[in-house]
């Protein structure tokens, strides 16, 4: 990993406390500072926070100070749900462009920067392709608000682009997220008890799980990923496959023909259908997510799995709700934690309840992929015994069974008896069985 | 073979240098070549597809395996045997695995030819396969018709549906490429092969390096007739075209004859980019399919018995 010093903006997102929590188990990662106008909302151990709005002389001075190399901008609105319009055009466009202006210049110390953008720039029309890819160019000029928003914010992106060759610039297209602890307005309408759709519609709806979304987000940090990258999950559901998965009634409610009326209707009544999902219950969307799969991310679940994951999720809450207690950022204990000299100085730091540091941690994590099975079976023939309870076996028994073997599983044992007890009538029974093998594999 | 000391060092070598982004990449081609049973290069994107869950009941397209199988078992079937009374010929043409491009002529407003290739090959062909069939991208914009289309294997025709179908996901795709200009023939244009569009097909199949299958039709430009069109219904649906038809299909005599297909996979390194080829090769299926189709409807008797 390259990114010593990251700039994480939009900290108390939902992304973005999750993407410092991610970081912060990376050793490697030598300072994690969050701006953001709020805040944050997650429990973070050592980044630290900075107040700000996104005036880029505070960020610009922010980035030289601490000699920031990474900026991981995870700010931008993409659903009217989480903030009014104005506001939201103000974060995206506005925004985006003022920092965009703090980590330009031949003297800024950024060398990378990863711009979390939406699917939603691909906008939802009628004769869209069915696997959107990222050379793709949107075929309509944007219809609603929030994707010109994007649009325009991903212009500045591409302009910093070009305009710093030096720098890595990631622009990651988020589909539609969904999980247990994200709140928009398609999670909201998947979690009515009866789901409303388009009369005559069924789109096909491709999401990705909050888990990946960090993931993914952590995977551009790591590695160098220029460019613009498809984030979604594999597979694409239909809608009322969704909702059938989610073991709920799908009911046409809306009409086919003046859908935006009634959808504003059912405002009034509290179900918030803004455009952007009208548009997208109407046509769907789908995206190719090959690209981010070559650069070696895997995902952790696939469309399936995390709407799956979402009914485990949406079936706990009403016992989970009482007793979840939500964090409060507190400045004061915070800064104390991280700062005093009497918790730097604590002789048995940590021991009162053990916490493992950082790079136990990261110690742990080698150890657990370095026993995973799927290594397991790549590692030499000589760790594993071919056959089961091989060791219990008896020279006659072997010969015996070697007799029944195909080509590739007795090479293989000959290999472990080799490497092992090496008995001299084995390999020979061992090797008059591969000579047996051998005129048929010439012949093929 | 080696000795075990040996052995144990390059798999050592393996485990560290096995840094999981390659290991996944390779486990994935492992799996691919399975499924593929075709080497692909390390930077063919093909090798990512997603993998199959089988759980599921309707495929990325949208395609609904239960009610195209409902409908197959009960429409299709009584079309097939009994209304169209169809008679294939050549069915060996179509590739048995790998993408084909199907082209066949096309008139009417409600095309009952696709589903009846797409059953023929089920029907009469050795290994039957699923085809996908190109529609105008308007009718998915239209409420149920889309919705249904969708469901029994219909893809909009777009470009990079078509080369995705065909190249990373080798399957067989129908088209008609005479695109609304077909939809719109009347009656007394029938069997009259309108041109290609722009020869885009051709570029299609071209750039996926699959074959094309080109495919004559008799009998179904005249179970569904255009009398002619009402272009106010028109507008205000937004519909491609709304034509006055018969509310059923007539029971026409069907005949598809499949043709020996044409290889684009030995036209050079990118044939696409040579527009005179393409239109070439376009204006020679559209003659190949018009010469057949003449052939056919002079061989028979009836337009309803064949």
């Amino acid at each position: 990993m390259d990114s010593r010093r990251i700039l994480i903006t939009g900290l108390s997102s939902y992304w973005g406390g999750r993407l410092a929590q991610a970081l912060e188990r990376e050793p490697a990662a030598q300072a994690i500072i969050g701006v953001d106008s709020s805040d944050p909302r997650h429990q973070l151990e050592r980044t630290e926070f900075v107040r700000v709005d996104t005036r880029h002389g505070l960020i610009r001075r922010i980035i030289n100070a601490a000699a920031i190399d990474t900026v991981i901008d995870t700010r931008l609105v993409v659903d009217p749900l989480t903030a009014p319009l104005k506001l939201a055009h103000e974060t995206n466009v506005i925004g985006t462009m003022n920092i965009l202006a703090a980590c330009s210049g031949s003297e800024s110390p950024v060398r990378k920067f990863v711009f979390k953008s939406s699917a939603h720039y691909y906008g939802c029309e009628q004769d869209d392709p069915a696997f959107f890819s990222e050379d793709m160019i949107r075929p309509h000029p944007p219809r609603t608000a929030i994707e010109r928003d994007i649009v325009e914010a991903e212009e500045a992106v591409a302009d910093f682009a070009a305009r710093n060759p030096d720098t890595t610039v990631s622009v990651l297209r988020v589909a539609n997220g969904i999980g247990g602890d994200l709140h928009t307005s398609h999670l909201a309408l998947l979690s009515l008890p009866v789901v409303p759709s388009i009369l005559g519609f069924d789109p096909r709806y491709q999401f990705i799980h909050e888990d990946d979304i960090v993931g993914v987000l952590e995977h551009a940090v790591r590695h160098d990923l220029p460019g613009i990258y498809n984030a979604a999950a594999d597979g694409v559901l239909a809608l009322s496959e969704v909702v059938s998965l989610l073991g709920k009634p799908l009911l046409p409610l809306l009409p086919p023909w003046g859908t935006g009326f009634t959808a504003a209707q059912l405002r009034r009544l509290g179900l918030r259908i803004p455009v952007e999902m009208v548009r997208q219950l109407r046509f769907g969307r789908g995206l190719d997510n090959r690209r981010l799969k070559a650069s070696g991310y895997s995902f952790r679940y696939t469309t399936r799995e995390a709407v799956l994951k979402l009914r485990a999720q949406q079936r706990l809450r009403p016992l989970l709700r009482s007793g979840a207690e939500s964090y409060h950022y507190e400045r004061e204990i915070e800064e104390f934690l991280r700062w005093s000299p009497s918790v730097q100085s604590a002789p048995d730091r940590g021991q009162g309840v053990w916490r493992p540091s950082a790079a136990q941690i990261a110690q742990l994590e080698r150890t657990l992929a370095a026993l995973r099975p799927s290594d397991a079976a790549d590692s030499p023939a000589s760790a594993r015994a071919p056959l089961p309870s091989y060791d219990d076996l008896t020279a006659e028994e072997v010969i015996e069974i070697a007799a029944s073997l195909e080509a590739s599983a007795l090479a293989e044992l000959r290999r472990f008896e080799a490497a092992n007890r090496a008995r001299k009538e084995v390999l020979a029974a061992l090797d008059r069985n591969l000579a047996r093998w051998r005129p048929s594999s010439a012949a093929q | 073979m080696a000795d075990p000391p040996e052995q144990h060092e390059t798999a050592g070598e393996h485990e560290t240098a096995g840094d999981p982004v390659a290991d996944g990449a390779t486990v994935e081609l492992a799996l691919n070549d399975l499924r593929r049973e075709l080497p692909l290069a390390p930077g063919d994107l093909r090798q990512f597809l997603p993998g199959l869950e089988p759980e599921r009941q309707v495929t990325d397209w949208g395609r609904s395996e239960r009610v195209e199988g409902l409908v197959d078992r009960t429409l299709y079937e009584f079309l097939y045997h009994y209304w169209f009374r169809v008679e294939v010929e050549g069915v060996e043409n179509v590739p048995d695995h790998g993408g084909a491009l199907l082209v066949a002529n096309h008139a009417g407003a409600v095309p009952p030819d696709g589903a009846m290739i797409g059953k023929a090959i089920r029907e009469e062909h050795a290994h039957p396969r699923p085809l996908h069939l190109t529609m105008e991208p308007s009718f998915t914009g239209f409420p149920g018709v889309g919705m249904l289309a969708t469901k029994i294997g219909g893809v909009p025709a777009h470009p990079a549906n078509v080369h995705r179908l065909l190249f990373d996901e080798r399957q067989l795709v129908l088209v008609f490429p005479e695109g609304r200009q077909g939809a719109e023939k009347r009656l007394r244009d029938r069997y009259r092969v309108r041109r290609f569009g722009r020869g885009g097909v051709v570029e299609a199949a071209m750039r996926a390096r699959a074959p094309i299958v080109p495919i004559a039709v008799v009998g179904a430009e005249e179970a569904q007739p255009v009398f002619a069109r009402l272009s106010l219904l028109r507008r205000l649906t937004r519909l491609p075209s709304v034509p006055v038809t018969s509310p059923l299909p007539l029971p026409a005599k069907f005949r598809i004859r499949f043709l020996e297909p044409v290889w684009t996979d030995e036209l050079g390194d990118a044939p696409w980019e040579d527009q005179g080829l393409v239109q070439t090769l376009s204006h020679d299926i559209r003659a190949l399919i018009q010469e057949n189709l003449f052939e056919m409807v002079a061989a028979r008797r009836s337009v309803w018995l064949g």
